[in-house]
């Protein structure tokens, strides 16, 4: 029997595992070649389309691998298995003056998942991906091996298994490189832009000043204001130059309902309503981690809001050079369609190489859309933004999606034939199987 | 520095309480029957904080050796102040019950050696005037239900031990915690499926934690089992013997 709800952040597509098995302790993981399907491991279920899923596959569930095992505090090492989420280091590291040195916009996510999908944060444009600050971890095959992988030891799986979707083997525990923070606290700015250019503009000025940048945009404008948003960028605050607030204390709220409350009519409202509620073209506030980082983490489930259809990110990047026409020509598309998003999301990243052989990160404009999942229309108007995409040399991030086609990953990604090498011959997952069916020849 | 011994301490709810004393500085000894499984809580508690932390592999069912296991703790913590008795198992009641051996088996486990190393640590509590034993009990023991009257008759039995008990050493300034948690979301119950009621073992190892510094009798963990139980207690038994529970 299957205890517990084994679905991905999106809520589609709707496979179900045929089996899950449950490790706690590290030195017991079970022989992983004894299982008759092939496995994928999960945690927290955060990967929002099926990379996470093993559609009729076994599930190795490693919540309960949870224990922290080292922590150099001079140095800022910490070593924890894989289940440990980034809140849970948050909570411990922040006191002692480190931090995460990439976070993604939740913290409700493993370890692992976070080197699994190579994920990166509002600071790429000054530290790159998680991965690049992982030193080492330890990987166990279905061959019985466990492998200390760094950038040294067992380097090829090392670079393979960063962004490698969590099909090189089972991860055990990660060791980190945090970052010193003087503070829980973020001293951040929010200035208005009223179309795309200008937010070129902002941009280049605050890469250079700011350590974590981050824009919202309002994807229900259109022609003059196209692209109009809200640029978000911010430093650690440091308590000589602040005078820091008390610690708040965080309430989790859960989403009541699991109801399509989001459609045309509330994303609308909210967009305009959100783009207005700042009168001024700059603010400046100190604001805690939390909201700075993980707004949507206050309401844990919001994703039940799109009801139980679920609903898809849409991620790409499109490197330097074709970014402003992709972007304007994706934005028209979307504010056109109606299909209009709660938070979208926009952010360069900058050059710093990520070690992953299969991550997602490149030099560019990324942008995160999401849309309410209606069915074939909405897989269509999708198609037709994976077109856009092509044709500006962009890519589509695996950790997002559901639903790119096989001849579109692997134009994407045309390394994956050279990481097939390293994925462990027990592991599969839904997502692999959908983006490597055979195109040509076979 | 306090002398904590934890038998059991490999239990997800016990580990818990572990984090908290070392927080606190103290020092601990903690028990269980695998020492590799020992030794991830160990580097977990002190990749947090600095305490000290002794280990000692021993099965609650080598019952003769109870004796010695206290002895082995006294002299490496030098002394001892509190004593959490923590292990358990949660037998499946319906593959047990048509086998009597397994039955006793689980009385040895859940019952039998609990009372034995809780009346040793009486013993040596009592004698020098001071000390808190808490035991994990359930409030499974508040009630027989057919779905789990076998874990719950030894739970049970450790309560009325531990009120004699408390009775008997309250004179010496000895106090004695039974704790009840409800459900738990921790590996003994991986394979039930999850209701709104399951507790997160944090929130019990904090209370845990919490009753042992206060002496409290009886710790309902979360508090509202209590007034659940009081309700499950009050049907009658004509009406109740009749339900499916
Ligand atoms: N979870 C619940 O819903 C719940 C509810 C009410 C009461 N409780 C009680 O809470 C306590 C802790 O349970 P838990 O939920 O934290 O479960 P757990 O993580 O499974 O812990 C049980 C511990 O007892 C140890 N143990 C079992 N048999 C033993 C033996 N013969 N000798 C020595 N150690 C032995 C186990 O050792 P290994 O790790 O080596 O197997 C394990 O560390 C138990 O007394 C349980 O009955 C639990």
């Amino acid at each position: 029997m299957i205890i517990g709800n084994y679905e991905s952040w999106g809520r589609y597509p709707k496979y179900s595992p045929f089996d899950v098995y449950y490790v706690y302790w590290r030195n017991e993981i079970p022989d992983l070649s004894k299982f008759t399907k092939k496995i994928l491991p999960y945690a927290w279920g955060k990967s929002y389309g099926d990379s996470c899923l093993n559609d009729n596959g076994i599930l190795i569930d490693t919540k309960g691998l949870n224990k922290f095992i080292l922590f150099d505090e001079e140095k800022g090492l910490f070593r924890c298995e894989a289940g440990v989420t980034l809140a849970t280091i948050l909570d411990f590291a922040v006191p002692r003056g480190w931090f995460l040195s990439v976070t993604p916009g939740t913290k409700f996510i493993s370890v692992a998942g976070a080197v699994a999908n190579d994920v990166h944060g509002k600071n790429h444009h000054k530290s790159g991906t998680f991965g690049c600050h992982v030193t080492k971890f330890e990987l166990m095959r279905s061959s019985g091996e466990r492998l200390i992988c760094s950038p040294e030891e067992n380097s090829e799986l090392f670079r393979a298994t960063i962004g490698g979707l969590g099909l090189t083997g089972l991860i055990i525990w990660v060791e980190l490189k945090l970052k010193p923070c003087p503070s829980a606290f973020f001293a951040m700015e929010s200035e208005k832009f009223y179309n795309l250019d200008e937010f070129f503009e902002i941009n280049d000025e605050s890469e250079k000043n700011f350590d974590y940048t981050v824009s919202w945009v309002d994807c229900t404008a259109s022609d003059g204001s196209l692209g109009r948003g809200i640029y978000n960028r911010g430093n650690h605050a440091h308590p000589d130059e602040y005078d820091l607030p008390e610690l708040p204390k965080q309430k989790l709220k859960n989403f009541p309902l699991d109801a399509a409350f989001i459609n045309q009519l509330t994303v609308s409202l909210f967009n305009i309503l959100y783009f207005n509620k700042q009168f001024n073209k700059t603010e400046k506030k100190l604001i805690h981690y939390d909201p700075f980082f993980y707004p949507l983490d206050a309401i844990l489930h919001w994703n039940k809001a799109y009801g139980k259809k679920g609903f898809l990110q849409y991620q790409f990047v499109v490197p330097f050079g074709n970014e402003k026409e992709a972007v304007k020509e994706i934005l028209n598309e979307v504010s056109k369609s109606g299909k209009s998003s709660f938070l979208t999301v926009l952010k360069t990243f900058g050059d710093i190489k990520s070690p992953g052989m299969l991550s997602f990160p490149r030099p560019g404009v990324t942008m995160a859309i999401d849309f309410r999942m209606g069915g074939d229309r909405t897989l269509k108007f999708l198609e037709r933004l994976d077109g856009i995409v092509c044709n500006a040399d962009g890519v589509i991030y695996p950790a997002k999606d559901a639903r790119m086609s096989a001849e579109d990953f692997q134009n994407f990604y045309p390394q994956w034939t050279e990481f097939e090498k390293y994925i462990d011959p027990a592991f599969s997952s839904s997502f692999w199987r959908r983006v490597t069916k055979r195109i040509h020849n076979e | 520095m306090k002398k904590i011994m934890i038998f059991g301490a490999a239990s997800a709810i016990a580990q818990e309480t572990a984090k908290l004393f070392a927080r606190d500085g103290e020092h601990l000894f903690l028990v269980d029957m695998n020492i590799s499984r020992l030794e991830a809580v160990r580097d977990d508690i002190l990749a947090r904080f600095k305490t000290k932390i002794d280990l000692y592999e021993a099965n609650a069912l080598d019952f003769d050796k109870h004796q010695e296991l206290f002895e082995k703790a006294i002299q490496t913590l030098g002394g001892l102040d509190y004593v959490l008795i923590a292990h358990g198992t949660l037998p499946d009641q319906t593959k047990t019950q048509e086998n009597p051996e397994s039955i006793i088996r689980e009385f040895n486990i859940n019952c039998v050696s609990v009372i034995s190393l809780a009346s040793i640590a009486a013993n040596y509590f009592e004698k020098q005037n001071q000390g808190c034993i808490a035991v994990i009990s359930s409030v499974a023991g508040d009630r027989g239900r057919q779905s789990n009257y076998i874990y719950g008759a030894a739970k049970g039995g450790v309560t009325t031990f531990l009120q004699g008990l408390r009775n008997r050493v309250a004179h010496s300034g000895v106090s004695v915690v039974t704790i009840k948690p409800g459900m738990v979301d921790t590996p003994m119950t991986a394979h039930l499926p999850k209701s709104p009621l399951f507790a997160k073992p944090n929130d019990v190892g904090k209370g845990i934690y919490k009753a042992m510094l206060s002496g409290k009798d009886v710790a309902y963990l979360p508090g509202y089992w209590r007034l659940i139980m009081t309700i499950i207690k009050m049907i009658p038994e004509g009406i109740f013997k009749k339900m499916k529970l």
